[in-house]
């Protein structure tokens, strides 16, 4: 257990050392939630400016929703830019004929997501409560269950986006930008899912991150804790994960098989 | 522990059913404390066999046994007692030295990880470099970088591909007589890929020669050079490579 743990602190030592040597990389983990949230404030500002009552909290909704979406983007890139670092470095072939076991991998790339999305998102937290005094830590403790399920949902998504760069080379690596992204109608970060089409809902519902954000507005607009929602969403959360994982997992030994952790950043 | 440090038998890798085999029939026992050495021309399946010792590739066929240790069952356990050098396999450019070796010592589970690395740096002449990214060094630094690596483990088996390839003579030199010493000091075992003959010639007990996947011949280099009547290895790597 401790070589396990010991393993899992290596490869977290070796990111956070490349952290540390290049300053560029931490403003740009900062960057686009800043950007986000700047862009979305100004929105929000006009909007309640422009109305009284609904379009103030609507308002608020909104700024909650980019919050806590951009939580979600940053996790899954962090774990996936993470594993693409190995690849760019060329040093994925001293990772694979280590001790380190795939789960220790996958582990110590989840830690550096989160660590990546605290980077991230904090600051631009802190923005939106001296922009636009809005205070997302105004939803109370159920915004750690939120930012959570939100977390785990990028990981279950970087571990298929890592399947796929496992199964198909470096050509793959735009997915770690791109894939979430797609998500984010389906996510129903802005609106209720309610509003898709009928035939739309099942597919919302599927994800996590729906769930996540059907309780967020039940917390700002309705000041309520949405039990159900949030007990799917972490459901849906291990569901993802373990089919992600089992992918991911399915993936590596396929690589094993074809050669191709040999010249995989080809 | 007894035994061998590696059986391999019957290995084989075919990668497409419609290609030849990369590597065919592998066979071979690499005593502990040996030096043998792995040799053939370009894609003869030298990196082939090795990233299949190393667990990187699954074997079509056959097995491999690294200090006892199957390693299509028990790869992990195994690894941990081996390590491995390649120039074509990089370091993180940007983490220091002493970055790259801490990273590799937790993988590792090296004990008293500080004391190693001094230890490391100081018989590999890289104490002056280790707080220097590892990008910003030159290919001979780089190679006792990597090698510094490979040792961190105090490793039984070590694999090493190329050790000394873009190397100039004294460097070169240099990095045989440390391998030499690490393997007189440990009793570990070595399996090297070269195509630098006198390297070979020098380190290796015993060589074997592969030509499209297969060993078309092995023995001791002095034996071999004996048997085909030639001045050196290299004229006898020549005369297999030539052969029809």
């Amino acid at each position: 257990m401790r070589a396990s743990l010991r393993r899992i602190w290596g490869l977290i030592f070796r990111h956070l050392a490349l952290y540390r040597r290049s300053p560029p990389r931490v403003v740009e983990l900062m960057y686009w939630p800043i950007l986000q949230m700047v862009v979305w404030g100004f929105v929000t500002a006009y909007l309640a400016g422009a109305g009284q009552g609904v379009a103030s909290v609507a308002a608020g909704v909104l700024l909650g929703g980019v919050l806590l979406w951009e939580a979600a983007l940053r996790s899954q890139m962090g774990f996936s830019i993470s594993f693409l670092e190995e690849i760019w470095s060329r040093n994925l072939g001293h990772i694979f004929v280590s001790p380190l076991r795939p789960a220790e991998l996958v582990a110590g790339l989840a830690a550096m997501s989160m660590l990546r999305t605290l980077i991230g998102v904090l600051p631009a937290m802190l923005l939106a409560w001296l922009l636009y005094a809005f205070d997302i830590l105004a939803m109370g403790p159920v915004l750690v269950a939120f930012f959570a399920a939100l977390l785990a949902m990028g990981w279950a998504v970087a571990l298929g986006v890592t399947a796929m760069i496992l199964r198909w080379g470096a050509g793959a690596e735009a997915l770690a930008w791109s894939v979430l992204f797609g998500l984010t109608p389906f996510a129903c970060v802005f609106y209720p899912v309610a509003v898709l089409p009928a035939w739309l809902q099942p597919v919302a519902l599927m994800l996590p991150a729906a769930h996540v954000f059907e309780g967020m507005r039940a917390a700002l607009l309705e000041g309520r804790v949405d039990g159900g929602h949030l007990a799917a969403a972490f459901v849906l959360d291990a569901l993802w994960l373990a089919a992600m994982g089992a992918l991911f997992l399915r993936q590596f030994e396929a690589a094993r098989i074809r050669g191709s952790l040999l010249n995989i950043g080809e | 522990m007894n035994g061998p440090a590696l059986v391999v038998e019957g290995l084989a890798k075919r990668f497409a059913p419609d290609r030849p085999p990369a590597v065919e029939d592998l066979t071979f026992t690499l005593p502990r404390g040996a030096t043998w050495g792995l040799l053939g021309g370009n894609g003869a399946g030298k990196t082939t066999t090795i990233a299949m010792l190393l667990g990187l590739l699954v074997p079509s066929a056959g097995r491999i046994l690294a200090l006892g240790h199957d390693m299509a069952k028990d790869r992990f356990a195994a690894l941990a007692r081996m390590n491995f050098s390649s120039p074509y396999i990089a370091l993180p450019h940007r983490l220091s030295v002493r970055e790259n070796l801490e990273v590799y010592a937790h993988l590792y589970n090296v004990p008293r990880m500080r004391r190693r690395i001094a230890e490391l740096a100081e018989e590999m002449a890289l104490t002056e470099f280790l707080d220097r990214p590892a990008g910003e060094l030159s290919a001979g630094q780089k190679t006792r970088v990597a090698l510094a690596k490979a040792l961190l483990n105090r490793p039984e088996l070590l694999l090493l591909d190329e050790p000394t390839a873009s190397l100039d003579p004294d460097t070169a030199d240099w990095v045989r007589g440390r391998l030499e010493a690490y393997r007189a000091e440990s009793g570990a075992a070595i399996l090297l890929a070269s195509h630098n003959m006198a390297e070979v010639e020098r380190l290796c007990a015993h060589v074997l020669m592969l030509k499209r996947g297969r060993v078309v011949d092995q023995g001791a280099p002095a034996d071999l050079v004996r048997r085909y009547g030639r001045a050196d290895l290299e004229q006898v790597f020549l005369a297999i490579a030539r052969a029809a």
